[in-house]
């Protein structure tokens, strides 16, 4: 293993421009392949959703799925591209046992979406456009298992296994022009459009997009030219970048391999490149030389595609509205900063506050409860907000029975730990462990008296006007009610009978 | 007119995994630049108003809905493969040591 020299960040910058190009390959959330109609449900057992199209044999004919091609479309103007008005499959010819027909049916020079563009935020709240080349249409290859080498990897096995259920799932590549004048901010730039493409493919409806599912995949090309200068570099393609993360961390790395490289002299062999989780660094692939020529020439077996501009303008109308905006629209609303916004999203919280608030709780409460109690216990569970065993309705109906008084939060947080531990309804909760603040004066009188009584030193300092210490007082009446009273009114109460102002 | 060279066919063939001695590409060149040429007569008759063809019928926006339909048992698809192994087709090395 040879070591790769590093220049600084600081330095690599200081000379040099980078210069990205993105292709992100999403797995099109389909029931069926994109030109047969085998399952596309995960965790089948392997080779069982084949067929004669998926494993090319003889005789077979694809027919391509209508919902792929209308998921495509809806991609294509989300991303503000042009909408082809006809355009055709092409093979991709080559030779690997990930693809049984010896070509992957892909598009070639007739993408079905061209041209289009991404704004996307960073988290100043700077908007960068990223401007999209092609959105086309292909499919998915199988999957390989490296057997009798080193830790399941490909050099050194003595054999593979290939199972074919991934062949032929619809995937969507997506490719930007290439990315110039984000400066320092390419790393961020990359990763801050990868995070936007996935949550407008989400909000599309079209895929769940979920990177560790290798549901939406991006490969990263960068190269670097002298500050000042207009011609590109020669790039590296680092590929299966599989996480937000590894985006910028593999951005970051690149350009300041390439520095080093330039800087003494070298020079940048066009190559792949794999990036690697645990040290966030790049190692070379192969070399781009001309084996690799995939003769792509129109499928035959499949007719062209026309969306007509009917349906083309009704799937627009159809499109909901954009993430960014969506997000800028509802951080106004709640009153957040661009910062807390940022943590609602990144906490995969947006969605179950708007659900919460739509169920009846105010946005303040709403977001207290999922970015605090919720997250918190998210967090401890090692799992996502989403999947914990409480619905937006249970929530907001915990926030109004604060707001009415039946509960504090003390004994909200009781209430939500019992939700989630499945003892029912929030209402059920309150019931079943008996948490309803003591609201009955009469009680609560008789606490407050006996406090005022146990602690007379306290209150004399009261009636003396030394208001702050009756924090002292209402924290013993809390404790003897266990905490089922209302804090503000026992606080009332003692200012009431020691006769002082609050 | 467009044929097509020795080397070329000498990197079709490397693309195709396809050993050739020297005599087989020479009579491959040969052969391959005859019907290269047979299928080039095409454009003599067809002007420069006839798009190029890549399917015969008249046909657009053939679909199909996305209904999944049964797919062979694993045994089925892979009664074909000369190798298996833990439910999976087996192929040969395909990379040797880095």
């Amino acid at each position: 293993m040879t070591t790769i020299d590093l220049v600084s960040y600081e330095d690599a910058l200081a000379s040099y421009d980078p210069v990205m190009g993105l292709e992100v390959h999403v797995e099109l959330g389909t029931r069926t392949k994109m030109f047969c109609g085998c399952s596309t449900e995960l965790g089948a057992e392997p080779n069982s959703q084949t067929c004669p199209t998926c494993l090319g044999l003889p005789g077979s004919l694809p027919v391509v799925n209508a919902i792929g091609v209308e998921s495509a479309v809806k991609i294509g103007l989300a991303l503000h591209c042009e909408i082809a008005e006809w355009c055709r499959f092409a093979r991709k010819n080559y030779f690997y046992p990930d693809m049984p027909k010896n070509f992957q049916t892909s598009q070639y020079d007739e993408p079905i979406a061209f041209n289009g563009y991404l704004d996307v935020q960073l988290e100043d709240g700077e908007i960068f456009r990223v401007e999209i080349e092609r959105a086309h249409m292909e499919e998915d290859t199988g999957k390989s298992l490296h057997v009798g080498g080193a830790t399941g990897r490909i050099h050194g096995a003595s054999h593979s296994l290939l199972d074919y259920n991934r062949a032929g799932i619809p995937l969507i590549e997506i490719v930007t022009k290439p990315i110039e004048g984000a400066g320092e901010r390419a790393p961020e730039v990359a990763k801050a459009y990868v995070a936007e493409l996935r949550e407008l493919i989400k909000a599309l409806g079209v895929s769940e997009a979920r990177m560790e599912q290798g549901q939406m995949r991006c490969d990263v090309n960068l190269s670097l030219r002298p500050n000042g200068t207009e011609k590109f570099g020669t790039r590296s393609e680092t590929k299966n970048v599989n996480s937000l993360r590894s985006v910028e961390r593999a951005a970051r790395f690149e350009i300041q391999r390439h520095a080093a490289v330039l800087s003494s002299g070298g020079t940048i062999v066009q190559e792949t490149r794999h990036f690697h989780e645990e040290d966030g660094s790049t190692t070379a692939g192969r070399i781009k030389d001309n084996a690799e020529d995939y003769r792509y020439f129109p499928e035959p077996d499949l007719v062209p595609v026309a969306p007509s501009r009917e349906w083309v303008e009704e799937l627009r109308k159809g499109l909901p509205e954009l993430p960014r905006v969506r997000r800028n629209r509802l951080r106004e609303e709640w009153g957040v900063s661009e910062h807390d916004m940022q943590s609602i999203l990144n906490a995969g919280a947006v969605d179950l506050i708007v659900a919460t608030i739509d169920a009846g709780a105010d946005a303040a409460s709403a977001r207290k409860w999922w970015m605090g109690e919720l997250a918190r216990r998210a967090n401890e569970a090692g799992t996502d907000l989403a999947a914990l065993e409480i619905t937006p309705e249970q929530v907001a109906r915990v926030c109004a029975l604060v707001a009415e008084g039946s509960l504090n939060d003390k004994l909200a947080r009781q209430v939500i730990e019992g939700v989630l531990a499945g003892e029912g309804d929030p209402d059920a909760v309150v019931a079943g462990r008996g948490l309803a603040v003591v609201s009955d004066e009469g009680a609560l009188g008789t606490a407050v008296d006996e406090a005022i009584a146990a602690n007379a030193g306290i209150a004399d300092k009261i009636r003396s006007g030394k208001v702050a210490a009756a924090g002292a007082l209402v924290g013993a009446v809390m404790k003897a009610t266990r905490g089922q009273a209302d804090a503000a009114r026992v606080r009332e109460l003692i200012l009431e009978k020691l006769g002082v102002e609050g | 007119m467009p044929g097509i060279t020795r080397e070329e066919v000498a990197h079709l063939a490397r693309l195709a995994r396809l050993e050739l001695k020297d005599e087989e590409l020479d009579h491959f060149a040969t052969q391959l630049d005859d019907i290269i040429g047979a299928v080039a007569r095409v454009s003599d008759v067809a002007d420069e108003d006839v798009p190029p063809t890549s399917h015969p019928l008249p046909l657009t926006n053939v679909m199909r809905s996305d209904d999944v339909r049964p797919s062979l048992t694993p045994q089925e698809a892979l009664s074909g493969a000369p190798a298996q192994e833990q439910q999976r087709f087996k192929v040969p090395q395909i990379l040797g040591e880095d």
